[in-house]
């Protein structure tokens, strides 16, 4: 007997196609990304050129987007299959570079841009030919966007554009940067609107920060010291930039999250296997049952999270206002990320402490999750807001 | 958005089971609550409702609806603010009638599912005894086969809806040597003889629903009294417990919103230090905080559900949005008290009560510990 239930797909989202298309992906992060992770890492260092470009080949970064953009979509449900099997490949920050291309500085260009920047940014953005990444955050100035300091002054038809960006990730490596800069410094987030500003502009400098976790990918402070943008570099409404991001900040948001699902479930796949194989006082050490009742309830704390994320997801997906739910989401998701990975770091004792033990960067990277794309706190302060609190 | 467990057809038994239960045994639940006791008026209008039966077929005089209706009408009871009503329906709902509908020849279908489903006889599930909960395992009530006839032997322990049930679902061993396969299920009329109501058992919440002791002294049944396989009734009540715990889940969740908003509420209009309460930061994330775990509890039910309607048979996920709602429920139900404070702590508030009531979920059908265990086996541990 068939029923209405036949025809719903997986979680309500998931078809027999993306499916496919998330086995695709998986192959390709076996073949191209799992086998280099140690080396990567223990460089610092990965051929971001070359697997960019091998990951346009594949079709990563252009699930959201138009055929004629080089794209798939737009399907953001084949987006988030991406993302939870990037999230897989055991570099947070392999991982984090592909996404901020994907998902912030393409997106941008994608979500505000005309035809023109359109063609000139995306569409190479999505063959991975070319680098993308986006710059909100600054010295004193991150979940709060409307302190921004960078400023952009009219000058002619164009613009000046002074400040500095920190902690923007892809910035030292991009080819094109997506820089928020207030344009009117008197009507605070009124007064914000967005620039791409291409690498190699008189001006435009950046140095590479070094961080604790997300090693391989490349973190940036980036300086604008003068540089002068032409007309076509404004992106979006002028003085719209605030309400640009504030949009974006979901899919953002949202992809931390399925990204911190999925991560969580290979590092404690990885912390069962080790345990399975570990013996102590004559059995192996998954056996325990102190241990048996962490990994389930770890594990329940998974599946309560991805259905949370997937409940956030549907709403997007739905075109509806997910403000909450997705602020929901990344918190919770991004928590528990951080929580398996100090769980499975202890599973492993002593060799969870050791660099040689790929847990201690699952550990590193996952930390990541409750900061980065609005912390934990901003998290809950929109959640109450949006309760009327 | 629904979820797509529900549609248009779900959200509007929704709203016709809250208009009943709003205007029909909510102004009750104090009452019901202080005397340990609701009516056995309330399964009947229930039946004639069609709310006893909302997932069975309609051939039997259910509804021919499927597991969203099950738990819209789970998630609307909880808000009659009488935990008690809600688990006592879906015991006659949810866990001693799955099995006859599932197991059941057409004359026990006949006989016990539709008077069930019209609220004209009332069931209770006999599972635990003394010394056997979740080791189901280690049940000592016997049926001993003589002739024709069955006669068992035996006691059962917090049997909800005990004293007052018409008919009982038994869960028996008919061979001890076969171990796990040596169970078997039997429909008893309570007014067996040899069937009686040891004592009726005083408890910390779910007040409204009566629990209790059953013995069973030579009561004898005939054949045609076991239900599903002889020696398969293990299985068969494994089977069972799997739609009593999600069913369990939806009711409590929904319990714990309720709550949610009625502190929502409360922190936004009580003031101190000169503000709303809610307005301090400290309020406003511990209430953010909860909702993030009420609304993946909550969707961690439903997933589990279209999952299961979808034809998987999701034993592990169930068992993980048990514990997991369990846990949730009584962490939110504790915020709540705290967020009240003292009017937290007096009954005539209700949130009391429904800090009490929360408590059971972490114990009953399947304990936090068992649910990890069966979570554990699941994952190969």
């Amino acid at each position: 007997m068939t029923t209405r239930f036949d025809t719903i797909p997986k979680a309500g989202l998931f078809t027999e196609e993306h499916e496919e298309l998330r086995a695709a992906i998986r192959t390709f992060v076996d073949r191209a990304i799992r086998p280099s992770v140690e080396e990567w890492e223990r460089a610092g260092e990965f051929p971001a050129r070359e697997l960019f470009r091998r990951a346009g080949e594949v079709g990563v970064f252009g699930a959201k987007y138009e055929e004629t953009y080089g794209g798939t979509g737009p399907d953001l449900v084949a987006d988030a299959a991406i993302t939870e099997e990037l999230a897989r490949c055991g570099s947070g920050g392999v991982a984090a570079a592909l996404g901020a291309h994907k998902d912030l500085g393409s997106n941008y260009v994608y979500r505000f841009g005309t035809e023109g920047q359109r063609r000139r940014w995306l569409v190479p953005a999505v063959a991975g030919t070319r680098i993308g990444a986006l710059a909100v955050t600054e010295p004193d100035a991150g979940s709060d966007v409307a302190a921004i300091a960078t400023r952009a002054v009219r000058s002619g038809d164009g613009w000046i554009l002074t400040g500095t960006k920190t902690f923007i990730t892809n910035g030292p490596i991009a080819d094109f940067c997506v820089v928020a800069a207030k344009t009117d410094p008197d009507r605070a987030h009124r007064g914000i609107s967005l620039f791409v500003v291409e690498a190699g502009t008189a001006g435009f400098a950046s140095r590479r920060i070094e961080t604790v976790g997300w090693r391989t990918s490349h973190t940036g402070e980036l300086v604008f010291d003068g540089c002068e943008l032409s007309p076509d570099a404004l992106l979006g409404e002028e003085n719209r930039g605030f309400h640009h991001i504030m949009e974006c900040f979901q899919w953002e948001r949202m992809v931390m999250a399925l990204a911190a699902v999925a991560a969580a479930e290979e590092t404690l796949a990885s912390a069962i296997a080790y345990g399975s194989g570990r013996q102590a006082f004559g059995r192996p050490i998954a056996k325990f049952q102190v241990w048996r009742h962490r990994f389930a309830d770890l594990a329940t704390e998974i599946e309560a999270a991805r259905s949370l994320t997937y409940h956030g997801l549907r709403k997007l997906v739905a075109g509806e206002d997910a403000t909450r739910e997705v602020s929901m989401a990344k918190w919770y998701a991004t928590e528990l990320d951080w929580k398996v990975a100090d769980e499975a770091l202890q599973m492993h004792g002593g060799y969870g402490y050791i660099m040689e033990t790929p847990v201690q960067r699952a550990w590193r990277d996952a930390r990541l999750g409750p900061i980065g794309g609005g912390t934990t706190e901003i998290m809950k302060d929109v959640i109450g807001r949006s309760y009327g609190l | 958005m629904l979820h797509p467990l529900f549609t248009e057809d779900h959200e509007g038994l929704r709203a016709s089971v809250r208009g009943f239960v709003e205007s029909e045994l909510a102004p009750h639940a104090l009452e019901w609550e202080r005397e340990g006791h609701f009516p056995d008026w309330v399964f009947k209008r229930l039946g004639d409702l069609g709310l006893l039966g909302v997932r069975y077929p309609v051939e039997y005089g259910g509804q021919g609806g499927d597991w969203g209706h099950a738990i819209v009408l789970a998630e609307e009871l909880a808000r009659c603010c009488s935990g008690g009503v809600g688990m006592a329906v879906a015991v006659q709902t949810e866990m001693a009638t799955p099995p006859i509908l599932k197991f059941g020849t057409e004359e026990q279908k006949q006989r016990y599912l539709v008077p069930a489903i019209r609220g004209e006889k009332i069931f209770c599930l006999a599972i635990t005894e003394p010394n056997a909960g979740s080791d189901v395992a280690a049940i000592e009530t016997v049926a001993r086969k003589d002739g024709e006839e069955f006669v068992i032997n035996g006691r059962k322990m917090f049997i909800t809806n005990g004293a007052r049930a018409h008919a009982c679902l038994l869960v028996t061993r008919t061979d001890k040597a076969a171990g796990h396969e040596g169970f078997s299920l039997f429909v008893v009329d309570t007014d067996s003889p040899g069937f009686s109501v040891s004592r009726e058992l005083d408890k910390l919440g779910m007040r409204s629903s009566d629990t209790a002791e059953l013995i069973l002294d030579d009561v004898r049944v005939p054949s045609d009294a076991l239900l599903g396989e002889e020696g398969r009734g293990f299985a068969e009540i494994m089977w069972e417990l799997q739609g009593e715990r999600l069913i369990g889940v939806a009711g409590s969740v929904a319990g714990a919103w309720l709550v949610f908003e009625k502190t929502l509420a409360y922190a936004k209009q009580r003031r101190a230090f000169g503000q709303p309460i809610g307005s301090f930061q400290a309020i406003r994330h511990r209430l953010a905080e909860l909702a993030t775990e009420l609304e993946a509890a909550r969707h961690l039910c439903y997933d589990t559900a279209l999952a299961w309607e979808k034809g998987e048979y999701p034993v592990g996920q169930i068992s993980m949005a048990k514990l997991h709602a369990g846990l949730v429920v009584n962490r939110v139900m504790n915020a709540c008290v705290q967020i009240f404070g003292g009017a937290g702590y007096a009954t005539e508030t209700g949130i009391e009560r429904a800090w009490r009531d929360a408590r059971l979920l972490r114990i009953g059908a399947g304990a936090d510990e068992v649910m990890r265990e069966v979570i554990a086996k699941t994952m190969g541990l």
